[in-house]
């Protein structure tokens, strides 16, 4: 009995191997350094999200004022994000430039992003936008390392400059507006921002699962005592 | 007070069976007093039925059956509904907790020998409610209408169409066109919300009158009806109400808690409840790299992939997928030994057992994988050793130097 309880562990245990996310090609990933609880970074993060992704993304799935969440007013985010005065702040955010113009002007019409952190992990978000480089022979001009062959061409140049690939390796060409440490923190608060879009209750979910588990410990330490007394005369 | 309760249930009892169903069922339905960890599956299942319908209902009034709409319409629940993350998390959960908990349920019936005399019909049905499970699942995956709901839904319509001469009528027929689409999208709805939890409900039912008509098995595999007392109440019996009701309370109160830290802390479980790829609308212009089902169907699709096609056609494997689901039915009649329990069972059942949990949970892991060479020769061996399971026991469970059986259960 013992041997087979023993065996079954194990079985389990080997089959739990951690799953990766859907990458292409098996790239190697940098660490998203998230920190969800950051309110400054995601709301830098959301004004570097509509300011330059929603040119040519949507998030068909957000709405502006779910930036309430992350401690931003109606107004602010009115003021800070620059709403065109017919876009209403309880409105889902829209690409400025439509799906079909898009699809003319690279071949693919660019991906909706309101969940794109759980279709493609936060990893792999952080890896892919500090990972392109400067390669002639696409047709925008620019190829990425997490994905190689990207149709998108790399609208933050002005940001972290200008790389190439040397020998495997991504090397620094030209220097852009930002340091590479200002430019990793601008990324980290745009990845940080995409995390929470993907799944907007995410900042509530942890502490409300801390008191279901908190009262549920109590019922079951009082089930327990229920179950032992009527039991206590069966033998 | 007391006396008004009184007179409303004697009013009732004059015109329906409520004193006596409660009482054959519940307050004088004797189980057996030594049940252990393995015997609180049953209830938690039923347990996952109710959190599954309850959550679905809710979530039925907020999503929308149709392939443009529905990728959004989830996405509406889990921001725009109060609770509604909340809700399609449980679901998801549960869907997930479903197989768990009736995967455990099904081994404890392989250890303790409960498919044998005179249970065999309580069985079978529990093996009609494991079907209909799996149809319940595979079609409500497809709602969500992702990448793998799509891909998936249509891989396994497509190995229907492998079936000789009828395959590609039939594959259209389950459809409702040439491709999954929007018709499919909406007769799996209907099947998923309706007609198959209404079957479901049924034969639980009929699953728990049987249970109740025989009596439960025990760890020990000794029948509790064989000693009774003066009073024709088993000895080793106890009232299903109060004490397996407290019991199985227990139980329920901490699967709650493992169920909440999922939905609460990891709701995808890395992958295996909610799949990456299902967070992409379904594109049926773009077939994904690696198509994987829920893990709950995967022990199943390596033995699919594991044998290889024959004259062009992947029917093979299809039939090998089949009889491995169904050879569950056949295992009363399969088993010869002469005890129930793994307790007095000989070594030669312990190991064949040990060695089928080993090809399932294995299958299970490559099922989720690519199949790679390495991969495909590991899915065959195990998928032999699978079917070794059924199809030699008559043979060993009959020369295998067997425990005598207690006459009444032991307390450990």
């Amino acid at each position: 009995m013992k041997a087979i309880k023993r065996v079954i562990v194990w079985a389990m245990l080997a089959c739990m191997p951690v799953f990766a996310h859907a990458s292409e090609g098996g790239v190697h990933l940098d660490k998203a350094p998230v920190n969800l609880q950051d309110q400054a970074s995601l709301q830098r993060g959301a004004k570097l999200f509509t300011s330059r992704c929603l040119a040519c993304h949507s998030a068909s799935a957000m709405r502006y004022n779910r930036l309430n969440d992350i401690g931003m007013s109606d107004d602010q985010i009115r003021a800070e994000l620059e709403l065109p005065e017919d876009v209403k702040v309880g409105s889902t955010m829209q690409a400025a430039m439509d799906s079909n113009s898009a699809k003319m002007a690279y071949g693919v019409a660019p991906p909706d992003l309101s969940v794109i952190a759980r279709s493609r992990s936060a990893d792999w978000l952080y890896t892919y936008m500090r990972t392109f480089y400067a390669d002639p022979s696409k047709a925008s001009g620019w190829n990425n390392k997490a994905f190689p062959s990207v149709a998108m061409p790399f609208v933050l140049a002005d940001m972290q400059g200008e790389q190439a690939m040397e020998d495997g390796h991504l090397v620094l060409k030209t220097p852009g507006s930002m340091s590479v440490a200002e430019y990793d923190a601008a990324i980290t608060d745009l990845t940080n921002y995409l995390v929470f879009m993907s799944e907007p209750a995410i900042l509530v979910r942890h502490q409300i699962g801390w008191i279901v588990l908190i009262f549920l410990s109590i019922l079951l330490v009082l089930m327990y005592a229920l179950k032992k007394e009527i039991w206590k005369d069966i033998h | 007070m007391m006396n008004l309760l009184k007179n409303l249930i004697g009013w009732i009892d004059e015109r329906f069976p409520l004193v006596s169903t409660w009482k054959a069922h519940l307050s004088e339905y004797y189980a057996p007093k030594n049940f252990n960890f393995w015997y609180f599956f049953g209830g938690l299942a039923l347990l996952v039925l109710v959190i599954q319908i309850l959550s679905g209902i809710f979530l039925t009034m907020n999503y929308k059956p149709d392939a443009l709409f529905a990728f959004a319409s989830v996405e509406y629940i889990m921001r725009d509904v109060q609770w509604g993350w909340l809700l399609r998390y449980i679901h998801s959960t549960g869907a997930s907790m479903f197989f768990v908990v009736i995967y455990l349920h099904m081994f404890r019936g392989l250890m303790y020998g409960s498919y044998r005399k005179p249970r065999e019909l309580l069985w079978i049905i529990g093996m009609i409610i494991y079907l209909a499970l799996m149809g319940e699942a595979f079609m409500g995956y497809l709602l969500p209408w992702g990448q793998m709901s799509f891909w998936g839904a249509q891989v396994i319509v497509n190995l229907f169409s492998s079936v000789p001469f009828i395959g590609p009528d039939l594959a259209i027929m389950i459809r409702g066109d040439f491709v999954v689409s929007d018709i499919t999208l909406n007769r799996f709805f209907a099947l998923h919300v309706v007609a198959i939890p209404l079957v479901l409900v049924l034969i639980i039912v009929a699953h728990l009158v049987a249970l109740h008509e025989v009596g439960s098995n025990n760890p020990d595999g000794v029948e509790i009806k064989k000693h009774k007392d003066a009073n024709g109440i088993p000895l080793d019996g106890v009232p299903f109400f109060p004490y397996m009701v407290v019991k199985d309370g227990v139980a329920a109160v901490a699967f709650l808690m493992v169920f909440s830290a999922v939905v609460f802390f990891a709701p995808d479980m890395g992958g295996y409840f909610l799949e990456y790829n299902n967070f992409v609308p379904a594109n049926p212009m773009k077939t994904p790299e690696h198509i994987a089902p829920v893990w709950y169907f995967t022990p199943y699709y390596a033995i699919l992939r594991a044998v290889p096609p024959m004259f062009g056609s992947q029917f093979p494997g299809v039939v090998a997928m089949g009889v491995a689901t169904v050879i569950f039915f056949a295992l009363p009649w399969l088993d010869r030994g002469p005890v129930k329990s793994i307790r007095y069972r000989g070594p030669i059942y312990k190991t064949f057992l040990a060695a089928f949990v080993v090809s399932f949970v294995g299958l299970g892991y490559l099922g989720l994988m690519p199949a790679t060479e390495t991969y495909t020769l590991i899915s065959r061996i195990l998928a032999v050793v699978y079917f070794a399971f059924f199809f030699l026991m008559p043979w060993y469970t009959k020369i295998d130097a067997c425990k005598p059986e207690p006459d009444r259960v032991t307390s450990k």
